[in-house]
């Protein structure tokens, strides 16, 4: 058809189509950029030495050792204290707490506090666990601070799981005579375990690269030694990163992008180990 | 699926056991009045010895100099002006890519476009930040020459990548919201696709569409470690993208990188400038609840 004014509705609609594309295509690219940037800066100073040593003030002996320990310590601790509370709430809000006042109020909080600057739970943590509680610019206060950060993630996600449970399956339960929580544990947890398995660890995997939070609890950027006990003082990944990009001299940014890439691989590492867990824990249950 | 039927669960400790997670649940608002009472505590402190028409008043900072200021405003400015830069990126990006997954894209493309644009939101802050200062800032550089080392343009741009996820998926979930009948109503009276985009299915989803990108104000005003990399520390009254600003919560990070024993007046001075930062994202944060609630009103 060669109707002119099909035509000159043609165009403008590629042009349309071409800008929606290229929204998408534009940041995807940005983001290709940004981790090429990151591996051909830092991939030629990852070796044994760069993951065994300790900070120096030579950027070629400059090692990340401390701080890598440091964020598996943090992250051990963080999941310890978010996960079991994260799904016992989690399980309060949808197996026990619905239609209640408190519930509600509870929810509408989480909502909240979900979207509270990470920057804000690190005053918390200085003025609660650092000082009121006198834990010191230790791991625990870390640990405890990054727990109430995910604490609403681990929650929401939690819910979720739970909601995927079909009521039939409560009400056979019940029908054959469970109690309440006979329900939760053997009928609604392994039906939910996985779902809830996945939000939790990709909720850590977010934690690891937290930096605000921590540089105001107090991480160190130059550590000696390695902690060795939950009130150790300690540094993390991302600290560290931030001291070396923060510096002027070119070897030390060097630094940075391999700590990044260090850093990044764990957090793929752990999102792995999420969809893995899931897809294991989904086959077992059919 | 076992069920074991044991009628020996005594009701005390079923009781007990509602109990402990009902406490998990209030843990939650433990921490809300935490949050509250620790930076109301700080912050009534920091007033005792800083007088409110100075904080308020005042158009200089410099709480760490010789002679101290605490006038607020520069920080607020540097906050607005780099959350300011961030939207601007991130709203029409984030609106297309909208659209493109909501009206254009196959459910094939669509199932790993999407996930491809969150990984932007999964990155951590601090690699943005590396890419700003490392990147951004000297491809700007070459390309104006009045952008210095540290500026507000390079750290808001590259805020602004990391929420386009944010508003994308939003929105999208806004669009997607919107019946079929209204695109097809638009389309039988023969309006042309974008027509039928622009002027239907955009304004019906508008409630969900300003939601999200309130919610992504607030996220960018929040937003610490880019910003404190690449913007700079220099807190001033500006509205220059091309120089060095610093936001709340960079200042934030200055004190606490240095050592501050609590009590001091620095050490209480963080605390109120995150009381600032508190009320201003809370209060996006509401609206952006209240709207989205709106939105799903009309959506049912």
């Amino acid at each position: 058809m060669n109707n002119p004014q099909e035509t000159r509705r043609v165009w403008p609609e590629k042009l349309f189509y071409g800008l929606c594309l290229s929204a998408v295509i534009i940041p995807l690219g940005i983001l290709v950029l940004l981790l090429g940037k990151v591996g051909m800066d830092g991939v030629a100073r990852i070796d044994w030495g760069f993951i065994t040593h300790y900070p120096s003030r030579l950027p070629a002996r400059a090692g990340i050792l401390p701080a890598m320990v440091g964020s598996i310590y943090l992250i051990g601790l963080t999941a310890l204290i978010a996960v079991p509370v994260g799904i016992g709430a989690a399980i309060y809000l949808q197996e026990y707490g619905k239609n209640s006042r408190w519930a509600d109020m509870i929810e509408l909080n989480i909502a909240n506090l979900a979207g509270v600057p990470s920057i804000i739970y690190g005053l918390l943590g200085l003025g609660f666990f650092v000082r009121t509680l006198g834990m010191g610019r230790s791991l625990l206060a870390g640990a405890c601070t990054l727990a109430l950060l995910i604490l609403p993630v681990i929650i929401m996600s939690a819910r979720e799981a739970l909601r995927t449970v079909p009521d039939r399956t409560r009400e056979a339960a019940y029908g054959l005579g469970a109690t309440q929580w006979q329900v939760v544990r053997q009928v609604v947890l392994p039906v939910a375990m996985p779902g809830m398995m996945t939000g939790s660890i990709l909720a850590i995997s977010r934690a690891i690269g937290e930096t605000a939070p921590l540089i105001v609890v107090g991480a160190l950027t130059y550590l000696t030694f390695l902690p060795n006990s939950p009130f150790s003082a300690f540094s993390a990944l991302p600290i560290q990163i931030y001291n070396w990009v923060s510096r002027p001299q070119e070897a030390f940014v060097t630094n940075a992008a391999s700590g990044i890439i260090v850093l990044l691989v764990i957090m793929l590492v752990m999102n792995s180990l999420a969809i893995l867990l899931r897809n294991r824990l989904e086959r077992r249950l059919k | 699926m076992k069920v074991e039927i044991v009628g020996t669960a005594k009701p005390r400790s079923e009781r007990l056991i509602e109990k402990a997670l009902a406490a998990c649940g209030f843990l939650s608002i433990a921490v809300t009045l935490g949050i509250l009472f620790t930076l109301a505590s700080e912050t009534i402190g920091f007033f005792k010895e800083v007088s409110f028409g100075q904080f308020f008043g005042d158009t200089q900072w410099t709480p760490l100099f010789s002679s101290k200021h605490f006038g607020i405003w520069p920080l607020v400015s540097g906050t607005l002006l780099t959350a300011g830069i961030a939207i601007l990126v991130a709203l029409p990006l984030g609106l297309l890519a909208a659209v493109y997954l909501s009206e254009f894209a196959s459910a094939r493309s669509r199932s790993f476009l999407k996930p491809a644009l969150e990984v932007l939101a999964g990155v951590p802050t601090i690699v943005y930040g590396f890419f700003a200062l490392i990147v951004v800032t000297p491809i700007l550089q070459s390309l104006f020459p009045g952008v210095q080392g540290f500026n507000a343009l390079s750290a808001g741009m590259v805020m602004g990548i990391m929420i386009i996820p944010m508003i994308s998926s939003l929105t999208e979930d806004a669009l997607r919201a919107v019946p079929d009948a209204l695109r097809e109503a638009s389309y039988g009276l023969g309006a042309s696709k974008p027509a039928t985009i622009l002027k239907v299915v955009l304004p019906a989803a508008s409630s969900g569409i300003i939601a999200s990108v309130l919610l992504a104000v607030s996220r960018a005003i929040g937003e610490t470690m880019i910003v404190a990399i690449a913007a700079g520390q220099q807190a001033t009254l500006t509205v220059d993208p091309q120089g060095p600003v610093q936001t709340m919560t960079a200042f934030i990070v200055q004190v606490s990188m240095g050592d501050t024993p609590a009590g001091s007046l620095e050490y209480r001075t963080i605390f109120a400038v995150a009381s600032a930062l508190f009320v201003m994202t809370f209060a996006i944060n509401a609206v952006s609840q209240r709207i989205a609630r709106k939105y799903r009103g009309y959506s049912a």
